[in-house]
C-alpha cells in the first residue's frame, strides 16, 4: 500500500484550484458560449428524453438519431444533456412515419445472462 | 510473526495487510460487450452467502457461496461462488403518456434479512420496485390420485377404485424466484436508490426530487417523506443522488445531492422531512470554485458504516468519511484518482465527469473500496491511511494470482509498470463493488464481468 494520496490539505487546495481553473480555461477556449450548469441543465437531466406527438414520432426520431451524426454543437449550447442516448430533436409532424423507417421495438425474448453461461 | 496451529506453521505478514488474489471471474472474457450484459449493481446479502447482480438487460443473477464443508481445517470454507438463481426482473416499457422509454436496467438491489427458509430481495429500475422471493425446492409430491403437479388429468375419476396418500419424495434442488410485490407508479422521476429500514418492514425509494416510504406488504400506498421539487422548475438547483436508512436507528435516513450536500432526516420529528435534522457539507472557499467545482462535488454514492456511527460519500474524485456527530466537515478524505483533475476539460467533453461511482465499507469499517477507470479499483486502509490501486483484468484471471498495485503517472517520465493518464481506458470503468459482510472477499463489476477476489489464504 502506498501513502501517495494522503492529504496535506492546504497544499492540495492550492494545487487543485490551479489545475481546475486551468481546465476551465481550456473549456472556455474550445466552447466560448458554454455556461455554468444551472437550472436548465438539471431540468434536462430530469427529463432524460423529450415529448413526442405519438410513439410513431418517437420511433422516427430514434431511427434518425442513429443515422445522423451526433452534433458536437450540443456541447456549445447553454444546456448540457448528460444522457448520450437522447434522440436528436426533429419538429413534430414534419415527416409522416412509414413502417420501414421505424426503429424496431425491443423484443421480449429472454436471453440468459452470460454471467450464468459464460466462463465459470 | 509465526503462529503454530494444528500440525502446520503459518507465516503471517508482519504488517497484517491484505494480499488480494484472484478467485473467480463470471461472464465472457471476449472483447465485444453486449449492452444488456453490463452489470449495473452488485450486492451481498446480510450473511454473505448470496451475491446478487443486476444488469442493463433487467436480469438478476444470484450466486451462492460453495456450501461444501468437507475441508479438514474448520473455518476454512471454500470461497467459490456459483450460480444459484437467475430471473428476468424488469422488462423494457414504454410510457405512452409521456412518450418515454422506461429502461429495464436494474439500478439497485437490496436484500432483506432472512426470516425463514426463503430469501427476499428488492430490485428496482427507473420507475418500478419489485420484491422477489427466492426459495429452494428439494421435494416434490408423488402419487396424486387424479391430477399431477401441473394440473393435468391423470386418470378418469370414474375408474378410481382405491385411493392412495400422496407422499413427499426428494428431487434435485431447484431454486425458484417469484415476484411477490410490485411497487409501481410512485415516481415521476428516475429512481436512484432503495434502502430497507432496520425494522425490515418498511423501505424507502428515492428519485431525483422525491423520497417515498413504503411498507413491504402494501403496494397501493406510499408516503412521500422528502420533496425538493421547487414550485417553479426554473429555480431547480439541486437533485437527490442517493438515499439510505441508518443501519439501526429506524427513524433516521440520509440523502445526498448533486451539490455535494448530505442531509440527515428524522422521521419522528415530522411527517414530511423536507427540513433536515442535520446537514453535512464541507466548507469551501468561494474563490477556489471553478466551472467544474459543483459537478465534481456531486455525490454519486453514500453508505453508512456497519456500526452506524459514520458514513462515506463518493464524489467524482474522492471518498469522504463523515462522523454523524460532526456536520461541519468530513473527518477523513481520500483521493481516488487525483491525476484526473488536470483532465477535467476532456472528461467533461466526453461526459465521463458524470459517471456515478459507488463506495463501500468492509465488515469492520476499517477499509473503504471504490472503483475508477481502466478497470482499476482502490482500497483505502482507514487505520494506516495507506491505499492501493488494483486492476480487474483478463491478465490476472488465473487462480490465486496475487494482484499487484497499479500506478498512474501524470508527467512525462513513465516508470516501468506505470500507466500514463492519457492511456487510461475511460470506457472500462468500475462503478459497482461489494465487500463480503464478514470476510475479506470482494466482488468487483467490470462492465460485463464480475470479478471475485479474496485475501490470500
Amino acid at each position: 500500500m502506498s501513502s501517495d494520496d494522503t492529504i496535506d490539505t492546504n497544499n492540495l487546495t492550492n494545487i487543485s484550484t490551479k489545475e481546475e481553473k486551468e481546465e476551465e480555461e481550456k473549456l472556455k477556449a474550445k466552447y466560448p458560449h458554454v455556461q455554468r450548469p444551472g437550472p436548465q441543465f438539471l431540468q434536462k437531466r430530469l427529463q432524460k428524453g423529450q415529448k413526442f406527438f405519438d410513439s410513431g414520432d418517437y420511433n422516427m426520431a430514434k431511427a434518425a438519431a442513429k443515422t445522423s451524426n451526433r452534433l458536437p454543437q450540443s456541447k456549445l449550447s447553454a444546456v448540457h444533456i448528460p444522457e448520450p442516448s437522447a434522440p436528436a430533436p426533429i419538429p413534430t409532424g414534419d415527416t409522416i412515419p412509414t413502417p420501414d423507417c421505424l426503429a424496431n421495438r425491443k423484443t421480449s425474448i429472454h436471453v440468459q445472462s452470460k454471467l450464468v453461461s459464460g466462463a465459470p | 510473526m509465526i503462529v503454530k496451529s494444528y500440525n502446520c506453521v503459518f507465516m503471517i505478514e508482519g504488517n497484517g495487510e491484505i494480499q488480494w488474489t484472484f478467485s473467480q471471474v463470471k461472464g465472457t472474457l471476449e472483447d465485444e460487450v453486449t449492452d444488456a450484459d453490463i452489470i449495473s449493481c452488485v450486492e451481498f446479502n446480510s450473511d454473505g452467502e448470496l451475491l446478487a447482480t443486476g444488469d442493463k438487460g433487467g436480469r438478476v443473477v444470484i450466486f451462492q457461496r460453495d456450501q461444501s464443508v468437507g475441508d479438514s481445517v474448520p473455518n476454512n470454507r471454500r470461497t467459490d461462488y456459483n450460480v444459484y438463481s437467475t430471473f428476468q426482473s424488469h422488462e423494457p416499457e414504454f410510457d405512452y403518456l409521456k412518450s418515454l422509454e422506461i429502461e429495464e436496467k436494474i439500478n439497485k438491489i437490496r436484500w432483506l434479512r432472512r426470516k425463514n427458509a426463503a430469501n427476499f430481495l428488492l430490485s428496482t429500475n427507473d420507475k418500478t420496485i419489485k420484491l422477489w422471493k427466492v426459495s429452494e425446492r428439494d421435494k416434490r409430491i408423488d402419487g396424486y390420485n387424479l391430477k399431477d403437479d401441473s394440473g393435468q388429468l391423470l386418470r378418469d375419476p370414474n375408474s378410481v377404485t382405491a385411493l392412495r396418500v400422496p407422499i413427499l419424495t426428494p428431487m434435485d434442488l431447484t431454486v425458484e424466484a417469484s415476484p411477490r410485490r410490485i411497487f409501481a407508479n410512485a415516481h415521476t422521476y428516475h429512481i436512484n436508490s432503495i434502502s430497507v429500514n432496520s425494522d425490515q418492514e418498511t423501505y424507502l425509494s428515492a428519485d431525483d426530487l422525491r423520497i417515498n416510504l413504503w411498507n413491504l406488504e402494501i403496494t397501493d400506498e406510499s408516503f412521500n417523506i422528502v420533496d425538493i421539487k421547487p414550485v417553479n422548475m426554473e429555480e431547480l438547483t439541486e437533485v437527490i443522488t442517493a438515499a439510505e436508512f441508518h443501519p439501526s436507528h429506524c427513524n433516521h435516513f440520509v440523502y445526498s445531492s448533486s451539490k455535494g450536500i448530505i442531509r440527515l432526516c428524522d422521521m419522528r420529528a415530522a411527517a414530511l422531512c423536507d427540513q433536515h435534522a442535520k446537514i453535512f457539507e464541507e466548507p469551501e472557499d468561494p474563490t477556489n470554485r471553478s466551472f467544474f467545482s459543483e459537478i465534481i462535488s456531486s455525490i454519486s454514492g453514500i453508505k453508512f458504516s456497519n456500526n452506524g456511527r459514520y458514513m462515506i460519500s463518493r464524489d467524482y474524485l474522492s471518498v469522504k468519511v463523515w462522523d454523524l456527530n460532526m456536520d461541519s466537515r468530513p473527518i477523513e478524505s481520500y483521493l481516488v484518482h487525483e491525476y484526473l483533475r488536470s483532465k477535467l476539460c476532456s472528461l467533461y467533453e466526453n461526459d465521463y465527469i458524470f459517471d456515478k461511482f459507488e463506495c463501500c465499507f468492509n465488515g469492520t469499517d476499517s477499509y473503504i473500496m471504490t472503483g475508477s477507470y481502466n478497470n482499476f479499483f482502490k482500497i483505502f486502509d482507514r487505520q494506516t491511511k495507506r491505499d492501493v490501486m488494483l486492476e480487474a483484468s483478463k491478465e490476472i484471471a488465473k487462480p490465486r494470482t496475487i494482484l499487484k498495485p497499479r500506478r498512474v503517472c501524470t508527467s512525462g517520465k513513465k516508470k516501468k509498470d506505470e500507466i500514463s493518464v492519457d492511456s487510461l481506458d475511460f470506457n472500462r470503468k468500475i462503478l459497482h463493488t461489494a465487500w463480503h459482510p464478514n470476510e475479506n472477499i470482494i466482488a468487483v463489476a467490470a462492465t460485463n464481468n464480475l470479478y471475485l477476489f479474496q485475501d490470500r489464504q
